[in-house]
């Protein structure tokens, strides 16, 4: 843009505003203003656990997302891939805080995101599992892992919308239109690739059947989601809304569901107790030494 | 991959823009997509509320050679601007 026509840029509006950091203030808004934040007449262990569980999700996903960040086949797939993450991010953000709200105990968003050890995440094996840019696939098993993870996600808040506590409610409601953007890239690139040539199509097909075991854990409610009934949203009852999804999208791409067994729990327990895959350690490891080696460090 | 990816003009209208302003360009390898792209890459900062993409191809374009018989010509023609007319005090956003 050439200083002739400076004054038609669109990007004027939001230089002329009082606040001078204009790449991160322009008309935006706090998400949950004027949210009631009083906290339901529940267990708060309970619901703490539960704001943790949602919060994790959102939070290691975004970790996995930005490790494609300039390894995406395409520049523009690149900052695709970003700005989900920074979504992602964004409602891991208000959920930790909830969870510390909740809590009492005084911890905030980044005690809780770096200083927890890996017994205590809470997040499903799908949003930590390994799915490229390194090891465990490449971009087609990133976006299946998408595809199922938003698709599960959005059934998930889209029931949350209506909690008892308002502050989920209104995380989940937030978080809807989001998610809708991140499965509906998902879908696209799905049916790209396996409606595409007989590599892409082969590729797509491995993302599928990587992911694929990682499903049941999503509809497996844990006693905490069934303690908090009104509150938290029973997993179990998602499934065949989440299946249906993934059939249409699988069908207009040319691609059979896979048919694969779950994966296996360790005596029973599996990411929402706690208990993770090898990948995890490694992730939080790289996500949280910073913050341990220099506690408190901003940039 | 980029190289086969045809490019695309985008333009954005902002939230107080009347109308559409180019703001860059990027590759995708159909409209659809490259709607996308301008999304994600164009408007993350929230910048604006409608966008168009256009094949850069499918824009001619003045050649920076022909610039003087193209656009001199007009900048000594003062008679051009009707700036002649009296205009009556009641008619108002003129």
């Amino acid at each position: 843009m050439n200083a002739d026509n400076a004054t038609d840029s669109v990007y004027d509006g939001l230089v002329d505003q009082e606040d001078a950091h204009w790449a991160f203030g322009t008309g935006f808004h706090e998400p949950l203003a004027g949210v009631d934040r009083a906290v339901p007449d529940v267990d708060r262990a309970d619901l703490t656990a539960y704001c943790l569980m949602l919060g994790d999700d959102a939070l290691v996903l975004s970790q996995r997302l930005a490790e494609w960040c300039s390894r995406a086949p395409e520049l523009e797939e690149d900052v695709a891939l970003a700005n989900i993450a920074l979504d992602l991010l964004g409602q891991a953000r208000l959920l930790l805080t909830r969870a510390g709200e909740v809590e009492g105990a005084g911890r905030d968003e980044d005690a809780l995101a770096y200083l927890r050890d890996e017994r205590e995440f809470r997040n499903v094996h799908l949003a930590e599992i390994e799915c490229g840019p390194f090891a465990g696939g490449d971009f087609a098993t990133t976006i299946a892992r998408l595809l199922v993870f938003s698709s599960w996600k959005l059934a998930q808040y889209s029931r949350l919308r209506g909690s008892a506590d308002p502050v989920l409610a209104a995380v989940a409601a937030k978080g809807l239109k989001e998610l809708a953007y991140h499965r509906d890239h998902a879908a696209q690139w799905t049916v790209r690739l396996g409606d595409g040539t007989e590599e892409s199509h082969r590729r797509m097909r491995a993302g599928l059947h990587r992911v694929w075991p990682f499903l049941d854990e999503l509809f497996t409610a844990h006693p905490v989601e069934l303690r908090l009934p009104g509150v938290a949203v029973d997993p179990a009852g998602l499934r065949s809304e989440v299946e249906d999804v993934l059939a249409e999208v699988c069908r207009a791409a040319g691609l059979e569901l896979p048919d694969a067994a779950p994966a296996a729990r360790v005596a029973g327990k599996a990411g929402r107790d706690g208990v993770h895959t090898e990948a995890m350690g490694y992730l939080l490891a790289e996500m949280q030494h910073l913050h341990r080696s220099l506690p408190g460090a901003k940039w | 991959m980029s190289s086969s990816w045809p490019l695309w003009e985008v333009f954005v209208r902002g939230k107080r823009g009347l109308n559409h302003v180019h703001v860059g360009s990027l590759h995708a390898p159909d409209a659809e997509m490259a709607l996308r792209n301008a999304r994600d890459v164009y408007t993350r900062r929230n910048e604006g509320v409608s966008i168009w993409v256009v094949p850069a191809e499918a824009i001619t374009a003045s050649s920076p050679d022909e610039k003087d018989p193209f656009f001199q010509p007009s900048g000594d023609k003062v008679y051009r601007h009707p700036t002649f007319y009296a205009i009556p005090e009641d008619v108002p956003h003129l």
